[in-house]
């Protein structure tokens, strides 16, 4: 039934983005961007700096909203929800620059992660009810396996600012995955990486899309967005200039114009 | 901190209060001494909301005050028995936290500073022009002391051991929240708000519950107070007293349960010790306070721990 419809709004698509315009102070951040996820793919975003990508990582998770247009998570507007809300839908994320919680050890950011997904309130806490410690004890041992996961469990109990900066880039990817999102973005997740531990972030990747989470993927390192993605969306001056598979986005004059800097037509 | 050693300072404090509460029959002393844990319950409240969640308040003296003109005002002038004003001074310092934390918990650092000074003045002056209730500047006379049924705590001994049950409790009420869900929400606001949201903290909400809950805790200290003194009166709860609130918080230490101990018994004893100084009290007093700053910077839980570790350390060597 009903299939007139859906040929407008796509069924397999988990996030949906429609015209979506974002001004900042005369500045057009974006201009009228279309882009559709398919659930399961990995997409990725590039594109030159300044080119709008962390702008619409920013929509998408509720941190400010779009001027004009309309963004569908599992096919509900976003719009008007909070940050904290969209987490609980589904949309979990990671930072350029990493933001860890610096005074916490590691398992404490990865249960702090697990925030969404647990309950435990301020009187819960005080009295200390059986179900309190049950949730207390099986976010222990879920958390302990995130950091298994990700391959840094023998660091549980140090500092987080005492890693080193790739399992920092770990630990922010468990501690995202904690809350359990089926949409994960990760924001130039391979940047201050070295070669080997850019490949074991690849593999990462595509272990995290086997557990069903689409990932939506900022990134400057074409060698790893190329391999790792379904599909390549470029923006460039907050327009989108090209989508396509990996090898059609790397043919694209319009991209070879963009990043090479030849002249426009 | 693990648990054990955790059980260990909890022994160590019950024995350290009831020893105090056999041995010494001075009623000077006993009175520092329940200063010391009203002054506790106070660092404590503060340390919550500025040293855990990092949300500063100037302005904390005024929920001090709340409690103690509720309890006042219910009791004297309306013979309320203290078992019931006790949690509508509570209560009420709740509610006004909350109305109050709506608009000003949006704003951040200074600005919440300035935010919450301005709430701690405003009250301050309520308390002290509205005569008709509050007794105007001359203070608050006549509040009873506390009964409950057939039992009256009017003894210097039994209020010492009443502040001091009180003050544990707070202390483990504080440290199972700090180490729960909701501690580490609170710990992750004071990293970031921005990451904090990120991983589905409802930031503002949790902000809010710290407010109120701290504010609570402050108006019990309030009421302590007044059915220890008998006597109110505004300046007791002004702008200098909220400062000392946040310098206990310091002192001690930010984020440490133990340290605002630590912090209200110095705060509260040195100007004591330091009569003897008559003209330089207040100058030995503020060289005392930068000297803690400039070299244990953490407070001094934290600072003389750090000094042990560091210690220890060259020794093994």
């Amino acid at each position: 039934m009903n299939t007139g419809e859906k040929t407008v709004t796509d069924s397999t698509a988990l996030l949906e983005i429609n015209g979506v315009d974002k001004t900042f102070g005369g500045v057009r951040a974006l201009k009228d961007i279309d882009l559709h996820l398919e659930k399961g793919s990995i997409t990725g975003l590039i594109g030159p700096n300044g080119a709008g990508k962390t702008t619409l990582f920013n929509l998408i998770t509720g941190i400010f909203p779009a001027d004009r247009g309309e963004i569908r998570f599992d096919g509900r507007p976003v719009k008007g929800c909070r940050v904290h809300e969209l987490v609980k839908l589904g949309i979990a994320r990671t930072f350029q620059n990493v933001e860890l919680f610096e005074s916490m050890t590691v398992l404490e950011n990865i249960l702090v992660g697990l925030h969404s997904r647990t309950k435990c309130g301020i009187i819960g806490s005080i009295f200390r009810f059986p179900g309190v410690t049950n949730e207390e004890s099986r976010a222990m041992s879920r958390a302990m396996e995130l950091l298994e996961f990700v391959g840094i469990q023998q660091y549980a109990h140090r500092k987080s600012s005492d890693l080193p900066f790739g399992w920092q880039r770990l630990l922010e990817m468990a501690r995202a995955l904690a809350a359990e999102p089926r949409l994960l973005l990760l924001d130039e997740p391979a940047a201050g990486l070295n070669m080997s531990e850019t490949l074991e972030l690849e593999e990462l990747i595509k272990q995290i899309r086997g557990h069903d989470v689409t990932v939506l993927l900022v990134e400057h390192d074409m060698s790893l967005t190329m391999s790792v993605s379904d599909r390549i969306a470029v923006l460039d001056q907050g327009k989108k200039i090209a989508e396509g598979t990996p090898r059609q986005v790397q043919s694209d004059e319009a991209v070879m114009a963009a990043y090479l800097g030849k002249a426009k037509k | 901190m693990n648990g054990g050693l955790q059980k260990i300072l909890y022994v160590v404090f019950v024995a350290a209060v009831i020893l105090l509460g056999v041995t010494i029959d001075n009623s000077y002393y006993l009175q520092m001494l329940i200063f010391i844990g009203l002054n506790t319950l106070l660092a404590l409240s503060l340390n919550m909301l500025m040293g855990y969640a990092g949300q500063i308040s100037l302005g904390h003296a005024a929920f001090y005050g709340i409690g103690a003109y509720t309890t006042a005002v219910l009791t004297a002038t309306y013979q309320v028995p203290p078992l019931l004003s006790l949690p509508a001074a509570v209560g009420a310092a709740m509610m006004v936290a909350w109305i109050v934390g709506i608009p000003t918990l949006r704003l951040s650092g200074y600005y919440l500073g300035m935010g919450t000074l301005g709430f701690g003045m405003i009250v301050h002056i309520v308390f002290r022009e509205w005569s008709s209730v509050t007794g105007g500047a001359s203070g608050f006379v006549g509040i009873p002391p506390l009964t409950a049924g057939p039992l009256t705590i009017d003894s210097e001994q039994h209020y010492f051991y009443l502040v001091w049950a009180l003050v544990l409790l707070s202390i483990i009420m504080c440290r199972r929240i700090i180490d729960s869900r909701v501690g580490r929400a609170l710990r992750a606001i004071h990293d970031g708000e921005g990451p904090a949201a990120a991983v589905g903290i409802n930031t503002k909400k949790l902000k809010l519950q710290v407010f109120v809950l701290s504010a609570g805790m402050a108006a019990l200290a309030g009421f302590l107070y007044a059915h220890l003194i008998y006597f109110i009166s505004p300046g007791t709860f002004g702008f200098m007293t909220s400062i000392r609130i946040v310098t206990m918080v310091v002192i001690g230490g930010m984020a440490s349960i133990w340290g605002s101990l630590f912090g209200a018994s110095l705060l509260t004893l040195l100007p004591e010790w330091l009569h003897s100084f008559s003209d330089f009290e207040m100058v030995v007093y503020g060289l005392i306070l930068m000297s803690v700053m400039i070299f244990l910077p953490r407070g001094l839980t934290r600072g003389l721990l750090d000094i042990y570790e560091h210690w220890r350390k060259n020794r093994d060597r």
